[in-house]
């Protein structure tokens, strides 16, 4: 009884947070916020804080629609407004849902943007999208940060300080003009404090998967815990009690020798450790996270939480170095790291959360991650012998997330699982 | 001088030679010469030049090369420049090129260098991260910081550091080069019959696998045979392509559409090596920064450049209007993202200004055009038939 009443109060606590958001911008005018819209990947929560500023993230918006089974006629009537099918889905998604009318996913509307953040980092198609939408929002300012990408698998120095010169000298006056507000580094400094914390909190929380068995799942409930963190809480103290929360739940279901919950109850017996590279897909999200409970996988890491910055290797937002914090903090989002990072990231994972397996979720329009998937895959199978799986689906757009394909592939993956765990154990017995 | 023939038949086979011969040989004439490939769409190719190096361009296998290898390592949706790019490379016919230069396009380019680097082809590789941020003093600077990188790569290959003057005269060697270029294309825009697309692409094209001293000789010799009134005119509209910039449509694509009705009087095939609209100063003390600069404020647009300062569609339309073409061509490689996100922008603002547009996909493997040749051939027949009726676009 009371392990279930701990598990609703992160959730409950979450919902509260989003609500809140969503609420808050719903009425953003008559509380006197600008709203800002921004992306996840090398989000700078702290800095719209710093502002007083409103988050939409258009990617979220996405996503959600999708889980709500509305994406697919978002996507139609993007399509027919000359948007190609081969394209991000979340590009598509979103500009359908400002057709008809920018309902979000709390069925309040989405209020315009009066800034449009591009921190591009790790993803070409930001840069795109937010050109479309300043075609759309012509009277939104738009505050382009140039993340420059880890491509010798290395923050710089003039790296930073190219990012650094971005925020003095374009974001921070921009910002200012727009909100009427003057920056406060102090005030920036709080939330940064306030953002480490967080980081070391959720840290923890995907550290705990190294448990037998893992008391969470850390790709299809990992999207969940990341939600604070990645849309615009970072830098609150909600934040730091949503993850105090969830940590002292995950605590108890490891002192109680617990798997993780699933939309089903819980998952009765860890039969598989897993890790996936990929986002996953939304449109049938219930569907794909059965197929893997079903066959008693858990997932014990994935890349796609780390998509709004990875803290798994150490670094946090440094509140003594406000914006060069802010500049490593874009920098180090996951597709913003050269391929073979990527792979070493994914290898020291595989290792040390002691996983069976290696799983590519394969995104059809989201290069960022999709283009150079199957190198990295080869890589990973040759250098650790680990059995890898390869399944391909969508984003948000429901045409492309084929089930009976999907099923059938992991099934006979994990019938080679289940096989090679049966030759090693024949192997140690004799 | 040579005759024009001679000289076209030349730029077709360096243009479509995959050994890339010419460069191979420039590097055996002299002990410790080096050479950087580079992707599309465009790098400064002036600093490898005044590095004692050249400059080779590599814009994958084209409807030449047959992919077996280069399919394991992407999918199926995903453009087919970097499976053909995968091939060739893995094939060896990159072995005699040192270092590898990967150009800010898109995820997919970016990505690839990484899979480069994880192959360990060649001696270095750099994914050059160009400015989206255009006031000199921030990415200005941070684009000399990424040029020094390439020189200091060059430099641990051929021992060359490089001197302002080596830098200078590289410059105006290749300010010469985009001058000549330019000199053709303007003869094409009032007399497109003089020379073909199809050849001015592979006279372009050409360039990117030889020393450039040579390519300002052969393009002189273009220029002379061009300013004589040759060819016939032909009953033809003329169009503007855009959106072939990186993956290249094959030649006979090319060819096609000038055959099904359309002069192109303008195009991004080889938008890199056209680039840089007008001179870069080759004067000051301060070369890099001239090239950094002439990057931030003399660009031609780019699908990727971020350009909501300087919107793209007018300044298509403005190439249009100074054409004097009758209409666009969007031609985009299958899955290219920079191209098709674009291509919204481009057509909404076009249905407003009036601007006739068709629009198609192709992969730089196909090689049967008769749909395309349909609907180009409509398209120039609409144009000739009913230029006074109502635009409505195709």
């Amino acid at each position: 009884m009371s392990k279930e009443a701990q598990k609703e109060k992160s959730m409950i606590l979450q919902k509260e947070m989003i609500e809140g958001l969503f609420s808050d911008l719903a009425n953003a005018k008559e509380l006197g916020k600008k709203v800002c819209y921004t992306f996840i990947p090398g989000n700078l929560s702290e800095l719209i804080r710093t502002f007083d500023m409103l988050p939409v993230y258009p990617e979220i918006n996405a996503l959600q629609s999708a889980m709500r089974k509305k994406s697919a006629a978002y996507i139609k009537e993007a399509e027919r407004n000359a948007h190609s099918e081969d394209v991000c889905t979340y590009v598509k998604c979103d500009v359908g849902m400002m057709m008809k009318g920018n309902i979000g996913p709390t069925g309040q509307k989405i209020p315009e943007p009066d800034v449009l953040l591009l921190s591009y980092t790790g993803c070409f198609t930001f840069l795109k999208w937010f050109e479309t939408l300043k075609r759309e929002y012509p009277n939104a300012k738009v505050i382009m940060v140039h993340t420059p990408y880890q491509e010798n698998a290395e923050m710089t120095p003039e790296m930073t300080q190219y990012m650094v010169k971005q925020f003095k000298e374009e974001v921070i006056p921009q910002m200012e003009e727009v909100t009427g507000i003057k920056y406060d580094e102090a005030k920036l400094k709080r939330h940064l404090e306030l953002s480490a914390k967080a980081e070391d909190l959720i840290n923890e929380i995907f550290q705990t998967t190294k448990h037998k068995p893992s008391p969470i799942d850390a790709y299809f409930a990992g999207v969940y815990y990341i939600g604070p963190i990645n849309i615009g809480f970072r830098g609150t103290q909600e934040a730091v009690d949503y993850y105090q929360e969830l940590l002292k739940e995950i605590h108890i279901r490891i002192e109680q020798g617990l798997g993780p919950i699933t939309p089903e109850g819980e998952m009765k017996e860890e039969k598989y450790r897993l890790v996936v590279e990929g986002p996953p897909n939304w449109t049938s999200f219930r569907e794909f996270w059965k197929i893997f409970y079903d066959m008693g996988a858990v997932i014990v890491a994935s890349s796609y939480t780390k998509v709004g910055g990875v803290y798994d290797l150490g670094w946090r937002h440094d509140p003594e170095r406000p914006l060069e914090a802010l500049a490593e903090y874009c920098m180090n989002c996951y597709t913003n790291m050269n391929i073979p990072q990527r792979i070493d990231l994914l290898k020291k994972c595989i290792t040390e959360y002691d996983a069976d397996g290696y799983v590519t979720n394969s995104i059809k329009s989201c290069n960022s991650f999709s283009a150079g998937q199957l190198g990295m895959m080869r890589e990973i199978e040759d250098s650790l012998e680990v059995p890898v799986g390869f399944i391909e689906s969508d984003l948000v757009d429901p045409r492309y997330f084929s089930y009976s394909n999907i099923k059938n592939r992991l099934e006979s993956y994990f019938q080679m699982l289940e096989q090679r765990k049966k030759m090693e154990k024949e192997m140690e017995t004799a | 001088m040579k005759e024009l023939k001679e000289i076209l038949q030349e730029c077709k086979e360096l243009s479509f030679d995959l050994n890339f011969t010419r460069a191979k040989n420039w590097k055996e004439e002299k002990e410790g010469r080096v050479l950087v490939g580079y992707m599309p769409i465009y790098f400064p190719r002036e600093i490898i030049h005044a590095a004692g190096a050249m400059p080779v361009g590599i814009f994958g296998g084209g409807d030449i090369k047959q992919i077996i290898k280069g399919d394991a390592y992407y999918q199926s949706y995903i453009c087919h420049i970097p499976r053909s790019i995968m091939e060739i490379a893995l094939d060896k016919h990159l072995d005699h090129i040192d270092g590898f230069i990967f150009p800010s396009i898109c995820d997919v380019i970016r990505n690839l260098s990484g899979i480069f680097k994880q192959q360990k082809i060649g001696k270095f590789v750099k994914y050059m991260d160009f400015p989206q941020n255009f006031l000199p003093e921030i990415g200005g600077v941070f684009y000399q910081q990424e040029m020094q990188h390439v020189l200091k790569y060059i430099k641990e290959l051929n021992g060359v550091e490089v001197t302002i003057e080596a830098l200078n005269h590289s410059i105006e060697l290749y300010n010469r080069n985009r001058q000549l270029i330019d000199f053709i294309y303007r003869i094409r825009q009032d007399y497109p019959w003089r020379l073909s697309i199809e050849e001015v692409y592979c006279v372009v094209r050409a360039g990117t696998v030889i020393p450039v001293e040579e390519h300002n000789a052969i393009l002189e010799q273009v220029c002379e045979h061009i300013k004589e009134d040759i060819g016939v005119p032909q009953d033809k509209i003329k169009v503007v392509i855009s959106g072939a910039f990186c993956e290249q449509p094959a030649l006979g694509l090319i060819r096609a559409i000038e055959e099904a009705g359309c002069y192109v009087v303008d195009d991004d095939y080889m938008l890199g090596s056209r680039m840089i609209l007008g001179d870069v100063d080759a004067t000051t003390d301060h070369p890099l920064e001239s090239i950094a600069i002439s990057y931030i404020k003399q660009s031609q647009y780019s699908s990727s450049i971020y350009d909501v300062h300087n919107p793209k569609e007018n300044r298509l339309a403005k190439i249009v209007k100074d054409r004097g073409a009758d209409g666009v061509i969007f031609a985009a490689a299958s899955f290219c993202d920079p191209s098709l996100l674009d291509a919204p922008i481009f057509q909404n603002a076009f249905d407003k200004m009036g601007i006739r547009y068709i629009s198609f996909q192709f992969s730089e493997n196909i090689n049967q055009y008769k749909v395309i040749k349909e609907q180009v051939g409509t398209f120039s027949d609409s144009i000739k038939l009913w230029e006074n009726e109502e635009v409505v676009s195709i």
